[in-house]
């Protein structure tokens, strides 16, 4: 498919209009939201991984004045509903669903007990201390490897909630035919998101009218609607969600969480408005972990490396409960794992445990940053076994570009990988080039400080479907409107929209309006997730902005006494050949309802993923004596198909990039082996800060289009971090000087040091 | 002789150059009474323990956590919050760096990155990168991968030395 | 994440604020900077029912230098002592720890005193005062005025020798020697964090090159911030070398007692306390050559 020619799309777009707010203090958060007479709800949490649940002595907290309610399992009435499960919902998942409160059994640290509402959070909190719990503590389950020393659930007496396997081709043969065989074995920390805002909700009901507004949902707020308005009893249609700005999403914020339930729940009863803010130790415990998996892998290759057979064994830790989430983590996790690279066969059986953790979910990138890490890591032991670069073991085994598209064998958020369109050669080749990998590395090898390189290739899935949808309309005051059903997390949905009607519609972006994310501008609505939103949203409201166009042409063509095909737009304006013109403002006051509407719905359907792809090189400097690793730069060539803003996805590349540094060498979820956490402050969880993220320098190779829509499009929300952690991974390896030796991440300062001791032992 | 008390009492603080009079609990933190009682909710709460640098607005001048501070240790003293930062519809040097270089994405962390870095260049008006990226270890970002934002500061810092009084807002 | 109910005052004079103590020492905690006792509050894990604010007592903030040494008052920021240019020149162990300690917006408003009160392990005043031979001033209704030496003070992991009615006044830093060189090294995850582990050395030599009196003080490594002697003993006298520095500091983090947490094991302190005296002792000593001047 060719790269075509456009007016606004692909070009920079520079101030952005939706960012001015943020700079004056102008966003409005969940927080910034205050309705009158307001409640403030906070939430008692289990202090106990593992237990029995015998009773919340609370009359004590319930005559603390201020103190307006206080809700356990049994005020949920009779028959409470679990949350249901939102991607690829298998039956078989169901007794590993949370309910809203604990009852009975308590399953992790952190998990909501009761619900406190007062006066202010402050009370809130005050009468939540006076909350007696009577439980009996269990012994708890906290390392998905070992043999349990407790059952979370009788229905798996072993904690293996779950098995499936994917793969492609006859492994047998393919390890027959294997000269070499590569045994390896890598794990991956438990880590999350950490948005900078936590979460939040404000809920108000009007009992006359059964309505309920619900300030905060984000991410996917028709999925939630549904929801709640069923756990509720309510019709979905008297459910107002109001989606605010946000403090960043990636993943884990918006989906339905215990108190997406809870704070509707105590508004109804208590016949006032209830917000809640999570607070930040809360919100460690509280909101989705994610990445803890665990490989065995068996590759199979030949001395010349070309790649035969892989076989691998992957142990997802999924914490207490499944969440909306289900397993499709280990399930991308199993139909990413070849990545960019053929092999004969290949099989991944997935074993999904429970743990008395906080329940996990995704985090941008789901199973694939663990996946590319475990591949590209052991391709680099591979290389090492038969003695070539491993740039070359890449270069022998990369899918080449005249197989697109490519069907992969294996399955991704319930249906067929196939990939749409690519160069991976390319990615890899142009990424080498640009860090002068070669020569750089060879001078990095020789006296001084240790530093090394290291590789990370990927292919990203992006533009989950089923549909996205998105309204264009013309405003009655003459302004082009677009509403869509995806939300905007900061990632920069308002300019991705704009411009793509602004180049249908021949208007300038400035000039339109967008409006995202809130239930009632259309009825149907996907949300924000798995790279989506500039596939799905982007082509829904190309399409509808052109079918607009022609309405527009026709509308003003009966009022100049002329054919449509005399007509063109113009910024404002349709016009003749002849200079005559009818403004947009005349147009949409002289609209009829009986004519042609001046509004287009359209729903895009995507039956199928476009995948990107793209290729990093790592620069670490390692101070062996200490442990210390210092990333000293990064590259990242990727192509995501046509790029509707430069800028914003730059910006996704550059993010996404430093919060895959921040999985690979700080951020990590520490138990201990009671089940509680011990890094459950920012304090103790660390992320990446200014002097610690390197220089990212990135390039759009923009030579693959997907051929599934009509932009070309592919999403760019994810593609930045998935190939970061291998580079890192591989680079400490290469300056440590032994291939094998990196086998989990993070890669914190102790393990650092203890893996350059071995490198002494060995030497 | 003050004796201690639990009872609220009256402060008088004046923000972005405005005074203001309420009656406060001695526990109501800075940032909340900033935020709920005088509605200023551009500045944001992280983690409300010193750590996101959300939160920083100036204090007398100076670069604070307001989530560390109590709303009764602020009577009688300044405060800085973004709202005050712009002159009027003219935004401040470094609003308009981080405008025109997208030095945010989500918008949460830029008030505190803001109040931050005009502190730092008021101090270093000439700084290499090496130094923005460290006068800027204290406050985090979870979007941007500060590429953008380091790219800013520098960009204002070039601006504000060639006209220096660009700079000059409330506080 | 709200602190519980407290009574709050704030004292404008000393005389007051040691009435006050002397009134409710056991419910009362002193208020300073806050930056160490506002997320106790916030989580908390610290419920005084009192708070003593001595924000407002200007008699015990800034620096008094003169013929016996520097004189920092407890309330003291740190980011005054940073933009104090006559710093360097006068204790340049404390110039050089400052930058280590968290960022700007925490700087402006901890404290001096506020920090040594605490008695983190792992902080940079607890160290700097050990090593420079510092004495600690505290007043108190009960007891008047006492001088306590830095080696007294630190009793153990947030524990000092303060008495419940006693307040931290100012300390006492003595002369920097002519002609030391000094080093300050962390081993921290991320610029500002507190140190995994971390060392401070002053090395001062003879006219005919033999160390008189050199200090090694290694932090975040044990229950306190620990001058390790049995090293100083090897290094007083003998003439600097390599092989006698990494003889040290092998001695030195057997002088220790490490703990494990989520970020370091104690077998990984004790090692990081041995390649870090032996770093900060090189640095030091280049520096005490003129070689440095960084």
């Amino acid at each position: 498919m060719n790269v075509r020619e456009f007016r606004h799309i692909g070009k920079e777009m520079t101030e952005r209009p939706e960012l001015r707010r943020f700079l004056s203090g102008q966003g409005r958060y969940i927080d910034d939201f205050a309705l009158p007479h307001m409640l403030h709800a906070a939430v008692l949490r289990s202090p106990y991984a593992h237990a029995e649940l015998k009773g919340l002595a609370t009359a004590e907290a319930r005559s603390l004045p201020g103190v307006a309610g206080i809700f356990t399992a049994a005020d949920l009435g009779p028959a409470p509903q679990p949350i249901p499960v939102r991607l690829n919902p298998y039956a078989t998942l169901d007794p590993y669903l949370q309910y809203p409160l604990a009852a009975g059994r308590i399953r992790y640290v952190g998990e909501p007990l009761a619900l406190v509402v007062a006066a202010s959070r402050a009370i809130a909190e005050d009468a939540a201390a006076l909350i007696a719990i009577k439980a009996t503590e269990l012994p708890a389950a906290t390392d998905a490897l070992a043999d349990p020393p407790a059952a979370l659930f009788p229905e798996a007496p072993d904690n293996i909630a779950c098995r499936f396997t994917d793969g492609f081709g006859d492994l047998g043969e393919a390890m027959q035919e294997a000269e070499e065989i590569v045994e390896f074995a890598f794990h991956t920390g438990r880590h999350s998101a950490v948005p900078l805002e936590a979460r939040g909700l404000l809920a108000a009901f009007d009992p006359g009218r059964r309505r309920l507004d619900v300030f905060g949902f984000t991410k996917v707020p028709h999925f939630n609607r549904a929801v709640l308005a069923r756990m509720l009893g309510l019709p979905e249609r008297n459910l107002n969600i109001v989606v605010p700005d946000v403090g960043g999403g990636f993943g884990v914020r918006g989906e339905f969480y215990p108190e997406d339930f809870l704070i509707p729940f105590a508004a109804m009863r208590l016949g006032r408005p209830v917000k809640w803010i999570e607070d930040r130790l809360e919100h460690l415990m509280a909101a989705n972990h994610s990445r803890e998996q665990h490989y065995a892998i068996r590759l199979g290759l030949t001395r010349a490396g070309r790649l035969l057979g892989l076989e691998v064994q992957l142990v997802n830790d999924m914490g207490a409960y499944m969440r909306t989430h289900g397993v499709i983590v280990p399930e991308l996790s199993a139909g990413m794992l070849p990545g960019p690279y053929r092999f004969t066969a290949y099989r991944c059986d997935v074993r999904a445990v429970m743990t008395n953790k906080t329940p996990t979910g995704t985090y941008r990138g789901p199973g694939r940053f663990e996946c590319n890490a475990a591949r590209e890591r052991l391709l680099d032991v591979a290389a090492a076994r038969i003695g070539i670069d491993p740039a070359e073991i890449r270069r022998r085994n990369f899918i080449p570009a005249d197989a697109m598209p490519y069907r992969l064998g294996t399955h991704a958020l319930g249906e067929e990988v196939i990939y749409d369109s690519g160069d991976y050669p390319a990615a890899l080749a142009d990424v080498l080039a640009r860090s002068g990998y070669k020569a750089n590395r060879h001078a990095a090898h020789v006296g001084g400080p240790r530093r090394g390189f290291g590789i990370g290739c990927f292919v990203e899935k992006t533009g989950k479907g089923p549909y996205e949808g998105a309204r264009v309309a013309l405003d009655p005051s003459g302004v082009i409107e677009v509403a869509t059903g995806a939300t905007s997390l900061g990632q920069g949905l308002e300019t991705m929209l704009a411009k793509v009607v602004a180049e249908a519609l021949f208007q300038p972006p400035e000039r339109i309006l967008v409006r995202s994310g809130e239930t009632g501008l259309l009825q149907f609505g996907g949300g924000s997730f798995a790279s989506r939103a500039t596939v799905l949203a982007g082509n829904a409201a190309w399409q509808a902005a052109q079918e607009l166009a022609g309405r527009l042409i026709g509308a003003a063509a009966g009022r100049l006494g002329t054919t449509s095909a005399n007509l063109h737009l113009v910024p404002g304006a349709v016009a003749a050949a002849d200079g005559n013109m009818v403004t947009l403002s005349e147009l949409a006051r002289g609209a009829d309802p009986l004519g042609p509407e001046l509004a287009v719905t359209v729903y895009f359907p995507a039956p199928h993923m476009a995948y990107a792809h793209g290729a990093v090189v790592a620069s670490v400097e390692v101070d062996p004596a200490l442990g210390r690793v210092l990333p000293l730069r990064l590259w990242v060539s990727y192509d995501v198909g046509t790029v509707i803003n430069p800028d914003i996805v730059g910006a996704q590349i550059e993010g996404g990039a430093a919060q895959a540094i921040g999985g690979a060498l700080l951020e990590a979820f520490v138990y201990d082996s009671a089940g509680q956490l011990q890094s459950g402050s920012l304090a103790d969880y660390l992320l990446p800060v200014a002097d610690f993220v390197p220089p990212i320098s990135h390039h759009d190779l923009g030579r693959s289009p997907s051929p599934l829509n009509p932009l070309g499009v592919k999403g760019a929300g994810e593609a930045g971090l998935v190939g970061v952690g291998a580079a890192l991974a591989n680079a400490v390896a290469d300056a440590l000087g032994l291939p094998a030796a990196v086998d989990r991440l993070p890669m914190t300062p102790e393990r650092v040091w203890r893996w350059a001791q071995a490198v002494k032992a060995a030497a | 002789m003050t004796e201690p008390s639990a009872s609220p009492r009256p402060i008088r603080v004046s923000v972005n150059g405005v005074d203001h009079e309420r009656t406060v609990e001695p526990r109501l933190l800075l940032s909340d009474f900033l935020r709920h009682d005088l509605g200023l909710t551009g500045t944001h709460v992280g983690c409300e323990h010193g750590v996101c640098g959300a939160c920083t607005v100036a204090f007398d001048d100076q670069p604070v956590r307001s989530c560390l501070m109590f709303a009764v240790q602020a009577d009688g003293h300044r405060i800085g919050t973004i709202e005050g930062m712009a002159d009027g519809e003219t935004l401040h040097p470094l609003q308009m760096a981080f405008w025109e270089l997208s030095g945010l994405q989500c918008g949460f962390c830029t008030p505190g990155f803001l109040i931050t870095a005009r502190d730092f260049l008021a101090r270093n008006p000439d700084p290499s990168e090496q130094e923005v990226r460290e006068a800027l270890s204290g406050n985090l970002c979870r979007c941007t991968g500060y590429q953008s934002i380091v790219a800013a500061v520098l960009e204002a810092a070039r601006r504000l030395r060639q006209a220096p009084l660009a700079g000059l807002g409330k506080s | 994440m709200k602190p519980a109910p407290f009574a709050w005052c704030a004292p404008a004079t000393l005389d007051e604020a040691l009435d006050l103590l002397a009134g409710h020492a056991d419910a009362a905690r002193i208020l300073a900077g806050g930056q160490t006792l506002g997320p106790l509050l916030n989580m908390r894990l610290a419920t005084p029912s009192i708070l003593i604010d001595i924000n407002g007592i200007g008699e015990l903030a800034g620096l008094h230098p003169d013929l016996a040494g520097l004189t920092i008052g407890a309330l003291t920021r740190q980011s005054t002592l940073e933009d104090d240019p006559a710093l360097a020149a006068l204790q340049p162990l404390i110039a050089m720890a400052i930058p280590h300690i968290a960022h700007r917006a925490v700087r402006n408003r901890g404290t001096v005193g506020g920090s040594l009160a605490h008695a983190d392990p792992a902080a940079e005043w607890p160290a700097l005062v050990t090593l420079l031979g510092a004495q600690l001033l505290a007043r108190s209704k009960s007891r008047g005025m006492r001088l306590i030496g830095a080696d007294e003070f630190f009793i153990t992991h947030l524990t000092t020798a303060l008495a419940p009615d006693e307040l931290l006044c100012e300390v006492r830093v003595p002369p920097s020697p002519p002609g030391a060189g000094y080093a300050v090294l962390e081993f921290a995850r991320r610029h500002g964090d507190f140190a995994v582990a971390g060392a401070m050395v002053r090395l001062t030599s003879d006219a005919g090159g033999k160390l008189t009196d050199p200090r090694l003080v290694l932090f975040g490594t044990g229950r306190r911030a620990l001058r390790a002697r049995r090293a100083e003993a090897m290094l007083a006298g003998a003439s600097a070398g390599t092989a006698l520095f990494a003889a040290a500091a092998a001695t030195a983090a057997t002088e220790i007692d490490p703990y494990d947490d989520l970020h370091a094991s104690a077998e990984y302190r004790r090692h990081l306390a041995e390649v870090l005296a032996s770093r900060a002792l090189e640095e030091a000593l280049a520096r005490m050559n003129g070689k440095r001047h960084d």
